[in-house]
């Protein structure tokens, strides 16, 4: 920033010089999520594909290509074994047609029968074709829902050019989630679904918080253009949003690392929407509001808000 | 200013000493244990039992921490000191105890009797906490309706060769369920419509004509289909609770998901394969003549009775029919003498078994009989597979049959009828139970089967809790650095949310699984968000020259109408994930939902409160620490 511009005892970013540069960005990132969406589809978990999924944990280090010739000679040639967390762990995923609820018991208590040692079995999963259909169906529908409801909220408690700009916000930060998974094609299970439901659950906060501020400060600083009142209001939460991103983001450090294996996905979804959430909250949502030429006479009727401040 | 009335800081504090209260049962850890229980009902269990358990637990050199009968006499607890010693002590009790006795693992809660006498019990742990296996079932429910229009069909024919209507049936057409008739003129096609609707008011029908034939098309309504499928997944909940009984689990769940889904949790089961097999069983039951007096040897057999086996019954070897004709079966009370009694539906086929095998014996008595496929344990059979002798794990199964009933035949019996003269009206419940369940309405399939070992279970907890703390830790450090004494103040807050959170989800009883842990810590992260949002506003208006008093009042105020926007937003969120969701995400969202109600509570009340405490009483404040 060349110039120090002050309002009141806040400096002022501005932030809304990039815009530009930033939709480009912005533009471009989901053009490559929706590329490598369509080129590379996504790793679908056991959850949505249906399968069967067997967790075994041997008594000593073994050797996943051991176990892998020892289910093709058992005749499971689909299934895959892939080491799990740790050197004795092993994780063998069988495809989804021609499994049946007795699968995973078998192919247990088979690799056991022609290991000298001892297997346990720490967890299976056998999850019907039509189960994971009816899954994915559910999460869209669900997402779909929570938008629609989310929209109509920010439409009541605002105007509608901010639920518009902020619906954008959330299916861009989504959209990225989604690319991140298909490009590094990380396995996609109801966990990391409901991990970006939560990214649209935060990202919507962010995105709020910020709108707060410009309405208020639509109808509290008499002079300035849109472009200048957007940049005091975002320099003003400039210090919140890098706390609460902070925060967040220690603790889904802390999930990442320790949380294990099972919630894994759901911590790398969350860290990919936080970081996407708070760039989009500045750069996207409040973008979004100049793009749509939001105005002073967009805001002129107070909401109802003597009522809620005497809650506290 | 920044003063709360005294009723404030009270109500404040009985929420926050609630919240504790309940949460307190948390701390205390389940013991592993294992239940015996008898294999039926009538079978009470009693001290002696209790000693011979241990003593074989001590023979294995497994420790014992105490053992107790329930009060009903239905059950024997044994608390054992070592999660790792639970199986090895099923096997070696049920070895022991032999059949008659159902031996399970259990967890048993510890939480002292002044928390559970006022409510008070820990949070249930999901099944990736707690180790168990989930079943989902789905229910063929196409099949029980295409049944159901079968036996229609059959009593329609019946109907129209009694008015001598002549017909001819057109074949049916692949996926519809609609059957047709034709007719050779059309008068007789009115007259069988007539007949038809007459008869079988819940039929819709529809009469059209092609190719110079006359024709009646029926169909069940959409209403009634529903019903049908509703009934077929209801009945079968019925078998697979009864079914679940048996397997003497602690805290099983079995309850319907969705249109034709039955999900069953069993937790600390880890024999899958048992637990398959006594669900997917088939149970069945026969009605049968009693033989008479004179009856050549050969042609009956004999059976005991459920209820008591010293009492026996001579019975035909020739079979009425089967419990899959059964189509429904209610007790209620005999409305001319008061006693007790079971109406019976029967299918077509059925009525017209029944009806011809009663025509001439009147006076004679009936006996339903209840057949069984116990699951008796694995045998090791030698067989020669490719040139190898290998041993192979074979199941055995008994057929066990019993009496459930022997009554006098009063007329010619139909497609409806009672039995009467029972003992009691919970006999005949009981009986009304088994006839509905045991046979399934509708076929089922596994879609669905998760197990999680005990050992992954507690690796779970115990990375849930480590990722917890840390999370916690950081956060504290992090709001001490940034906000000196009003971090303070939000980490008390951020810690007693924690608290209510966990209080809350007890008192709900809310399951805790390892996605809902993710939640919590999620929210923690998140919480925080309303505190950093109001001592950043009080900072800001410090700025603009506000005293500190009025900078405290006005950053609460003004980032309320802040905090209330995003957090309802996300509790919709939350909300619909909760509707919507099944497993995983339902679990997320319950502890997303709770922790925005708790921490909006935490974050502005109780961290106002203790503001107030300290700041309110200074008149002359001229510097806060934040």
């Amino acid at each position: 920033m060349s110039e120090k511009k002050m309002h009141g005892h806040v400096r002022v970013f501005n932030f809304m010089k990039l815009r530009s540069a930033a939709t480009v960005l912005s533009v471009l990132l989901m053009l490559g999520s929706v590329a490598t969406l369509f080129v590379n589809g996504i790793n679908f978990g056991l959850d949505f594909t249906g399968g069967t999924l067997v967790e075994l944990s041997y008594d000593k280090p073994i050797n996943v290509a051991d176990v892998r010739s020892e289910l093709d000679k058992l005749g499971f040639e689909d299934a895959s074994a892939q080491e799990y967390g740790a050197a004795t762990d092993v994780l063998i995923r069988l495809p989804g047609k021609e499994t049946d609820a007795h699968m995973g018991d078998r192919v247990a208590r088979e690799l056991n029968a022609a290991y000298p040692g001892e297997i346990k079995v720490k967890r299976v999963e056998f999850v019907g074709p039509q189960v994971g259909e009816q899954l994915r169906d559910q999460g869209g529908l669900g997402m779909m829902l929570a938008l629609a409801l989310v929209m109509m909220y920010i439409a009541f408690r605002f105007q509608y050019k901010f639920s518009f700009g902020a619906v954008i916000a959330l299916a861009h930060d989504s959209l990225i989630v989604l690319g991140v998974f298909s490009l590094l094609s990380l396995p996609f299970d109801l966990t990391v679904l409901a991990a970006i439901l939560a990214v649209v659950g935060y990202s919507l906060n962010d995105t709020i918080i910020v709108y707060d501020r410009v309405r208020e400060n639509f109808r509290k600083v008499r002079r300035g253009t849109p472009e200048e009142i957007v940049n005091i209001s975002l320099s003003q939460t400039l210090g919140r949003t890098l706390a609460t991103s902070g925060t967040t983001i220690m603790v889904l450090l802390s999930l990442f690392f320790l949380g294990g294996d099972t919630i894994n996905g759901f911590a790398t979804a969350l860290l990919v929407g936080v970081g996407v959430g708070t760039y989009s909250s500045i750069y996207i949502a409040s973008n979004m509001l100049l793009y749509m030429n939001v105005n002073r006479e967009d805001l002129i009727v107070p909401v109802k808000e003597d009522e809620i401040n005497e809650m506290p | 200013m920044n003063r709360y009335p005294l009723w404030k800081y009270l109500s404040i504090l009985l929420f926050v000493a609630v919240g504790v209260f309940y949460a307190l049962p948390n701390l205390y850890p389940d013991d592993p244990a294992v239940q015996i229980s008898g294999a039926s009902s009538s079978l009470t269990l009693n001290e002696s039992e209790a000693a011979i358990a241990v003593k074989v637990l001590e023979k294995a050199g497994i420790a014992v921490k105490s053992t107790e009968v329930s009060p009903r006499g239905d059950s024997v607890l044994i608390r054992l000191t070592d999660s790792e010693d639970q199986l090895p002590a099923k096997a070696a009790i049920s070895e022991r105890l032999g059949h008659d006795y159902v031996v399970a693992l259990n967890l048993a809660p510890t939480t002292p009797e002044w928390l559970t006498s006022m409510g008070a019990y820990p949070m249930k742990l999901g099944l990736d906490l707690s180790g168990g296996v989930h079943f989902l079932l789905e229910v063929d429910t196409p099949r029980a309706v295409q049944t159901r229009m079968d036996v229609y069909a059959g009593e329609i024919r019946t109907a129209l060769r009694k008015e001598r209507l002549r017909y001819r049936t057109v074949p049916e057409k692949k996926g519809s369920l609609a059957r047709e008739l034709a007719f050779n003129d059309a008068a007789t096609r009115d007259s069988a419509r007539k007949v038809i609707s007459k008869e079988f008011p819940d039929l819709q029908t529809d009469t059209s004509e092609s190719n110079g034939r006359f024709l009646v098309k029926y169909n069940l309504t959409e209403q009634q289909i529903r019903d049908l499928e509703d009934y077929a997944v209801k009945q079968n909940l019925t078998t697979v609770r009864n079914r679940v009984n048996e397997l003497g689990v602690s805290e099983p769940l079995v309850q319907r998901q969705g249109r034709k889904n039955i999900v069953v949790e069993l937790p600390g089961v880890q024999d899958t394969a048992e637990a398959k097999r006594i669900l997917g069983k088939t149970a069945n039951l026969e009605f049968r003549l009693a033989a008479n007096y004179d009856a050549a040897a050969g042609t009956y057999e004999t059976f005991e009775f459920r209820s008591d086996t010293r009492r026996t019954a001579n019975l035909e070897r020739d079979i009425i029919l089967t419990g899959d004709q059964v189509s429904n079966a209610r007790s209620n009370v005999d409305t001319q003498t008061g006693g007790p009694q079971v109406n019976i539906d029967l299918d077509n086929r059925g009525g017209q078994l029944i009806n011809r095998a009663t025509r001439n014996n009147v006076g004679r008595s009936m006996a339903v009989l209840f057949i069984e496929q116990r699951f008796m344990g694995n045998r090791t059979e030698k067989r020669v597979v490719d040139g190898e002798e290998i041993e192979v794990q074979v199941p055995i199964y008994k057929q066990e049959k019993g009496i459930i009933s022997l009554a006098t035949i009063q007329s010619v019996l139909g497609n409806s009828f009672r039995i009467t003269g029972l003992d009691s009206r919970a006999e005949a419940s009981e009986l009304a139970l088994l006839l509905r369940a045991g046979s399934l309405a509708a076929p089922m399939h596994f879609v669905e089967e998760r197990t999680v070992g005990p050992s992954l279970g507690k690796e779970n907890i115990r990375m849930g809790i480590n990722s917890t703390m840390v999370g916690l830790a950081l956060i504290i450090l992090f709001m001490l650095v940034v906000y000196r004494f009003f971090g303070l103040v939000a980490n008390v807050a951020l810690a007693l949310n924690l608290v209510l959170l966990v209080g809350m989800m007890s008192i709900l009883g809310a399951t805790l699984t390892m996605p809902g842990i993710a939640g919590i810590v999620l929210t923690l992260g998140m919480a925080v968000d309303a505190n950093v949002l109001v001592f950043s506003r009080i900072r800001e208006e410090l700025k603009r020259g506000l005293t500190p008093h009025k900078a405290i009042a006005e950053g609460f105020d003004r980032a309320f109408v802040s905090i209330f926007d995003a957090n309802i937003t996300t509790l919709i969120v939350g909300v619909i994930l909760y509707a919507i969701g099944t497993g995983p995400v339902k679990g997320f969202a319950v502890t997303l939902s709770l922790g925005i109600l708790t921490s909006m509570f935490t974050a502005i009340l109780v961290s106002r409160a203790i503001v107030n405490m300290t700041y309110g009483r200074r008149r002359q404040l001229k510097k806060i620490s934040i």
